[in-house]
């Protein structure tokens, strides 16, 4: 029989504990067939946060590390710098990278680190439960906004790729979508961009903001999900490339 | 750096000592009194072709060390209270996914954001592992630039070898003052291969640095592996001076700068017909309890002397377990003590020792 489809092989064979509809096992998928199109397993070295995705190295076959709530960047600047030849790449949650990790982001971006960050905006806390992120949508019901989130008291959805784009130390910030296979496709090609600007000795950081799916916390079905990115999401944060030097303006 | 002899101001001196030891990364934070290291690691570091980093925080910089040693490399920052403070998640990390590193403390005055005056006022938070979990740090305690530069070596041997985080306490006058210091590397330890470190997975299987185990009991053992390698520390690993206290009634306790205080005092208390000695631990943690008990075990007078309210005291008085009086003498918050103040203590503390004794009985 002719095999037409393989898991690839960075993309560990491992019962998920992620729930039914979330996007992180898509988001590892694509990281890993990217680590494997790329032939860069041996040498990448990977970050996991402190949220859902904490044990992405149970699915990801590469060196990992998990380190303290939000201070992936700042593991990363250490890495990359003693290790000049390695591939570095950080996987952080909006928890982790928009709340308690906002100033190592903005200044491992800002320094121009050449690093690759996979950042997953799924509006909301999931690992504690579902409380408020500063991407929580206005109006969202979350454990911690529960008449929806208001400006007065919580502000508003903080937009992280439009943030590091206008920084000069950034030269790659794309945001882009796990709510269809086309997007997901798209998100692919966006990832791939982001390890191989690394790859390729880029001056500066590549981030990939991937919107997310938590039916968990959201409270809806996966489908309706999906759906939820495409009518609602994108409006706040809307998809496409902010910034990429490798590409004339 | 040239052989021989030179001149140079503790911080400017540590810094030098880390690169000798084979320091590929120092990442650190402005903060007083311990501004010449980074200055001078920003220029040192760069020539040597290693890695220097100001970051943004101190939060940052024992991150960033984090990342350096699961590498594998030697990694290290330095701060000051206030900053080491901040790094203490960062410390437990490091515990928690058994990663060695080096970490200076200049200490100064507190709490709070308190002076910029030398102070021993962090003992507490050095020697009972700072941040969150049952862990420990190897704590050293140097009393002149040379000890600091030797202790410096020392720190990152003792790291790599128990996979710990060692941290060197000076405080603001070791920091500043000038000495004359050698630089001489001297045949290191043997060294465990550091088959954990994160280099790639190429050939290989995965490796994972990590200090989360949800799985029930995992955590917990652990945690034992964790303190057999302490009770090692503890048996092999302490460093200890102690002079004249064969004959003596009266023994003054006191580490770093304070310690050379006492060591004035007391030759001058001998002058003056008093049998007095003195006991200076370098290392904080593992502490020289053995060494103390020992000296507890005839009767004699303990005092403990430090820039606090009373810290290592209560080490002294855990080693001593209730056979011989421990008295303390301090200065909080930046004050220091005169060979003066502490030599009419140990006058005063041995005029009558009668009554000390009838109290150490109860």
């Amino acid at each position: 029989m002719k095999t037409v489809f393989e898991r690839t092989p960075t993309f560990k064979d491992y019962p998920t504990h992620y729930c039914p509809g979330c996007g992180h096992g898509i988001a590892h998928r694509l990281i890993a067939e990217v680590i494997d199109e790329l032939d860069i397993r041996g040498r990448t070295i990977g970050i996991a946060p402190v949220g859902c995705s904490v044990l992405a190295y149970d699915y990801l076959d590469v060196d990992m590390v998990e380190v303290a709530h939000g201070r992936a960047p700042a593991v990363a600047t250490g890495m990359k710098r003693t290790n000049p030849d390695k591939i570095i790449f950080s996987y952080q949650g909006d928890g982790d990278l928009a709340a308690i990790g906002t100033g190592e982001i903005i200044h491992a971006a800002n320094r121009g680190e050449q690093i690759s960050v996979i950042f997953i905006n799924n509006a909301v806390f999931g690992m504690t439960g579902g409380q408020m992120a500063p991407t929580t949508m206005l109006g969202q019901v979350t454990a911690t906004t529960q008449r929806g989130r208001d400006t007065e008291t919580n502000g508003y959805p903080l937009k992280v790729a439009e943030l590091l784009s206008i920084l000069q130390g950034t030269v790659y910030v794309e945001r882009c979508a796990l709510s269809s296979p086309a997007r997901i496709r798209q998100a692919k090609k966006a990832v791939k961009h982001a390890f191989e600007l690394q790859v390729k000795g880029a001056k500066g950081l590549s981030l990939v903001e991937l919107l997310s799916t938590c039916p968990t916390y959201w409270r809806v079905p996966p489908a309706e999900a999906m759906q939820w990115i495409e009518t609602e999401m994108v409006k706040v944060f809307p998809l496409g490339c902010l910034k990429d030097i490798s590409k004339p303006d | 750096m040239t052989a021989g002899k030179v001149l140079m101001c503790g911080n400017e001196a540590l810094g030098e000592a880390a690169i000798l030891a084979g320091l590929d990364a120092y990442f650190g934070y402005p903060i007083t009194p311990q501004n010449e290291v980074t200055a001078y690691m920003s220029k040192r570091m760069p020539e040597e072709g290693k890695v220097f980093v100001q970051c943004e925080s101190e939060l940052a910089a024992i991150n960033m060390v984090f990342g350096a040693a699961a590498t594998g490399k030697r990694a290290m920052t330095s701060s000051s209270s206030p900053g080491i403070s901040l790094m203490q998640e960062g410390i437990s990390y490091l515990a928690g996914a058994r990663l060695p590193s080096v970490v200076v403390n200049v200490m100064r005055g507190g709490p709070g954001l308190g002076n910029i005056a030398p102070s021993q006022g962090d003992y507490f938070q050095a020697t009972r592992g700072g941040g969150h979990g049952d862990y420990r740090t190897f704590v050293l305690g140097p009393s002149t630039v040379q000890e600091l530069v030797d202790c410096m070596i020392l720190a990152f041997d003792l790291a790599d070898q128990y996979r710990m985080t060692t941290v060197v306490l000076a405080d603001g006058i070791l920091g500043q003052m000038m000495e004359p210091v050698v630089f001489e590397k001297k045949p290191g330890r043997k060294l465990p291969p550091k088959d954990w470190a994160l280099t790639g997975a190429d050939d290989r299987d995965q490796r994972i640095v990590r200090s989360l185990w949800l799985k029930e009991g995992v955590l917990e053992q652990l945690n034992y592996k964790l303190q057999e390698k302490y009770r090692l520390a503890e048996k092999n690993e302490v460093i200890c001076e102690q002079h004249q206290i064969e004959d003596s009634d009266i023994v003054v306790v006191a580490y770093g700068v304070a310690a050379r205080i006492v060591r004035a005092a007391v030759t001058r208390a001998r002058r003056e017909g008093i049998k007095a000695g003195w006991i200076r631990p370098v290392t904080l943690w593992p502490f020289p309890t053995g060494q103390i008990s020992k000296a507890a075990n005839e009767f004699r007078i303990f005092l403990v002397v430090e820039f606090s309210c009373g810290q290592m005291v209560e080490d002294v008085k855990l080693a001593v377990a209730g056979k011989a009086p421990v008295l303390f003498y301090g200065r909080p918050g930046g004050g220091i003590p005169t060979v003066e103040d502490v030599l009419d203590k140990i006058v005063q503390l041995t005029l009558n020792p009668e009554h000390l004794k009838n109290k150490a009985k109860v």
